[in-house]
Order: structure tokens, then sequence, then C-alpha cells
């Protein structure tokens, strides 16, 4: 018995200590960077859903100024619907696109009536529209920084080893260049 | 700009960690060469530490009735609040509380002691004069000092500053009325004892110029690292390339502005007494425009 022994003992459960206190650290870290990326993916939602509760009040805006425009105001409803009623994230992708196509002419056609461009109403809407597309925008970014970020953290070694023991699986980024909605929607009447 | 980020995060950090050891050396030598050395470097610390954590506690309102600002929101600034909405959402942050400064002169400065307490303003010069998305560069910029904890940081760097400040000011009135004589060990060791005297008076000379250069360099990069994490929140550097410019080109002076906030604008505020070269340029807070739109434009 002396003081070898002992010392090697407690040298052994210092070490023992420090893995499990890193293995800990890693852990939380990586359930931290996860939770980021479910919470950057809802907030998408919120300003899409933002740019779905704008649009009623915008059309009924420009009928009030421009009823004859009757085929935009339907490209721009009917959009609308698909993007709210969109399955897949593909599907929504898709729909989002011609949703923003559908505003363009929208904002177009009432460049042609200077009281309806002058009214407040109009002006306030057009600008919350322009806020939220940049928001939808910048969601988007922020979804695939914290799916990068993620990523990165369980791809990384040592966290690696953990990651398949806890299943920690990769996140996919949020890719808008879709085949189809690449194409200008091609609407005839 | 990745490499842009984390070469200037690495740089800030080593200063930082470099200036605790330079106060941890200045508080060691004075406490060998002067009478009441250790005690007063422990109360130096703890003087300026108590202080400066109020500042940093209350930073938002201070500097915000330091400078005039009134807070805004979407009733009253849609378009400002909009672009700070957005450029918080692509940082991952609460969006900070917006205020406006009335004056012509461009600038703009963030504040707060994290992002929950955070405050972002900009002068009216600065949003009538920039285009929607030189604007939105600015306050990309400003978040992302939010995001950094700058505000942190400069009292960290302060503190630091302000001890070495503080010590060398005592020890000198210590000095003068007749303490330092006596050293530990009763009788000294003549020459040697004359040798760390004289070392001790000299670092009581140099000690706060020196403390001062580390603190505004720690500003400098903390300026260069806003600049790369603000055009990665934009993914458009060019744009606040073009911000920087235009408000280094502006030529109103900022009303409110004093040495206390100076170093929280986005570009110095007393750029006429500031803005110099060589041994002028270590006691800058900002580095120069040139520099910061060349590495801009280089992402």
């Amino acid at each position: 018995m002396g003081a070898i022994p002992l010392v090697c003992g407690g040298g052994f459960v210092v070490l023992l200590l420090a893995i499990v206190g890193a293995v800990i650290a890693l852990y939380n870290r990586l359930i931290v960077l996860r939770n980021r990326v479910d919470n950057a993916w809802s907030q998408i939602d919120v300003q899409l859903r933002r740019r779905y509760d704008l649009i009623p009040n915008l059309v009924e805006t420009v009928k009030g100024y421009a009823k004859h425009e009757r085929e935009t105001f339907e490209k721009v409803t009917q959009a609308r619907n698909m993007a709210i009623n969109a399955g897949t994230v593909a599907e929504q992708g898709a729909a989002e696109n011609m949703l923003t196509g559908a505003l363009k002419s929208l904002f177009a056609v009432a460049e042609a009536y200077p009281e309806l461009k002058a009214n407040t109403n109009f002006m306030q809407l057009q600008e919350e529209l322009t806020g939220t597309e940049s928001k939808i925008a910048y969601a988007r970014q922020f979804y695939n920084d914290s799916v990068m970020s993620y990523n990165t953290g369980i791809q990384s070694f040592p966290a690696n080893l953990l990651a398949g023991m806890f299943g920690f699986t990769a996140r996919e980024y949020f890719e808008i260049e879709l085949a189809e909605a690449r194409e200008a929607p091609q609407v005839s009447f | 700009m990745y490499e842009q980020i984390s070469s200037n995060k690495i740089k800030s950090v080593l200063l930082v960690m470099f200036f605790a050891a330079f106060v941890v050396a200045v508080g060691a030598v004075f406490s060998y060469v002067f009478e009441w050395g250790y005690v007063g470097t422990a109360a130096a610390f703890v003087l300026v530490v108590v202080m400066s954590f109020t500042s940093y506690w209350y930073s938002d309102r201070i500097v915000l009735s330091m400078s005039g600002a009134r807070p805004v929101d979407k009733a009253t600034e849609p378009d400002v609040v909009n672009l700070v909405e957005g450029v918080a959402i692509a940082a991952g942050l609460p969006v900070p509380k917006t205020y406006i400064i009335d004056d012509p002169a461009p600038n703009a400065f963030a504040t707060g002691r994290n992002p929950e307490h955070a405050a972002i303003a900009i002068t009216t010069g600065l949003r009538d004069k920039l285009g929607r998305y030189e604007l939105e560069g600015v306050i990309a910029h400003e978040m992302a000092h939010v995001k950094n904890y700058d505000t942190l940081v400069q009292t960290l760097a302060a503190v630091m500053a302000g001890t070495v400040v503080l010590l060398s000011d005592w020890m000198v009135r210590s000095f003068w009325w007749g303490g330092g004589r006596r050293r530990r060990g009763g009788q000294g060791g003549g020459q040697v004892g004359a040798l760390l005297m004289v070392v001790g008076l000299v670092m009581l000379v140099l000690a706060p110029l020196f403390a001062s250069i580390i603190q505004m360099a720690i500003s400098r990069k903390r300026e260069f690292l806003a600049d790369a994490n603000g055009a990665f929140l934009t993914r458009n550097p060019p744009m606040l390339a073009s911000a920087l410019r235009k408000i280094a080109a502006d030529k109103n002076q900022l009303r409110r502005a004093n040495k206390a906030t100076e170093s929280l604008y986005i570009y110095n505020p007393l750029k006429d007494i500031r803005n110099g070269r060589g041994l002028n340029a270590l006691f800058n807070t900002h580095p120069p425009i040139e520099e910061r739109v060349r590495r801009l434009e280089e992402m």
C-alpha cells in the first residue's frame, strides 16, 4: 500500500470526470444548435403567414381604384391560396415564387393609377410587403446559417462520435431554386 | 468574409488577453516598488469595476440620453423599423429598440448590455442621405456590434485601461507624498533597488499611455469585425462600403458627440481631431475609412 496507487486512482477519477464533463458540454451544444435550426424554420413560416395576411387588404385597396384589372387580382388570389395550401417544401417553394410574380404584376398595374399610388393605405401596404419579402429572405438565410452551424457541429471531431449515438442527424438546406419555379409563371386568359 | 470574421475575432481575443496580462504585470511591479502597491492595485481595480459595471449595466439609457436620441416605432418610422426587424431576423436576435437622433450628420451607434436590452440609433442625416440597401448595411454593422457583445468588450477594455490609469495616478501621489522610499526587506539592495525604482517610475509614466494604445487597438479590431459581420448578415459588402464612403465624405459635424460616446459610432464623430497618421493613428478609436472600404470590397 503506498501513495502511488492512490494518486493513480485519483488521477483516473479526475480524467473520467473530465471526459464525462466534455461529453455533457458537447451534447448540450448540439442541442442548442439543433433547437436554433427548428426555431429558424418556424421563423420562416411566421414571415410567410404575414405575407398571406397582408395580401387580401392589398387586393381590396387596388380594386377600389382599378376594378377592371380582374385577371391580375385573380392571379394574386389564386397564387396565395396555392401557397397557403401547399403540402411539401417543394410545393411551397414553387407556390411562393408564383405569388411573388403575381404581386409584381399587381404593383406594375398600380403604376398606371396615380390616385392609387398616392393612397396612404396602399403605400403602407406596399412598404409592408416589401419589408416582408426582405424578412422572408433573411429568415431563409438565417435558417441556412443555422443548418450550417449544426451540420458542422455534428460532423466535427469529436462530436461526430456522439452524434450517431444520440441520434443527431444532418438537416437539409432550404433551396428555393426548383426546376419548375425557375420558369416565369405563364398565365393565359 | 469568413476569414475576415475569424481573423478579427482571434486578434481581439488575443489583445484582451495580452491587456489582462499587462495589467497584472503593472500591478505586480507597482506592488513591489511602491509602498501601497498591493492595496493600491486591488482598490483601483475594485473602484474601476464598480464604476464601469454601473455604466455597462445601464449603457443603453446612459448613452441614449447623452446623444439626444428619441425612440421610434412602426407607426413613426416604418421604413427604418422594417429594416431593423429584417436584419434582426438575419442575425437571429430579438429586435433591438430603434432610436432616431435629429442631426444632419450621418451616423449610427448600437448599445446595450446584451442582445435582449440592445438599442440602435441612427441620425436623420443617415436616414435621408443613404439608399435603402446602404442604410441596411449600416444597421447590419450595428446589429453585429450587438451580436458580438461589443458593449461588454469595450467595457472590459475600459476597466483594464482605467485600472492602470488610476493606479499610476495613485502611485504618483503616494510617491510625491513621501512613500516609495521604503521597500520590502528594510534596507533595500542599493543599486538593484534604485534600478527598480527607475523602472517603476518609467512604468508610471508609460503604463497609462500603453494601456490607452491597447484599448484603442481593441476598439479598431472590433470595428473591423463589425464591418465583416455586418456585411455577412446582408451578404452585401459593396453597399456597406458605399455607405461608409458617403458618411466619410459628408461635411456635417455631429452635434452631441464627445469622447465618452466616440467609440460607439460607426464613423468617428470627432474626425477632425482624430484622423491622423503615424503615431496619431495609434489613438484612433476607428480604423481609417479607406482601409475599411478596401477590406469590404475584397470580400
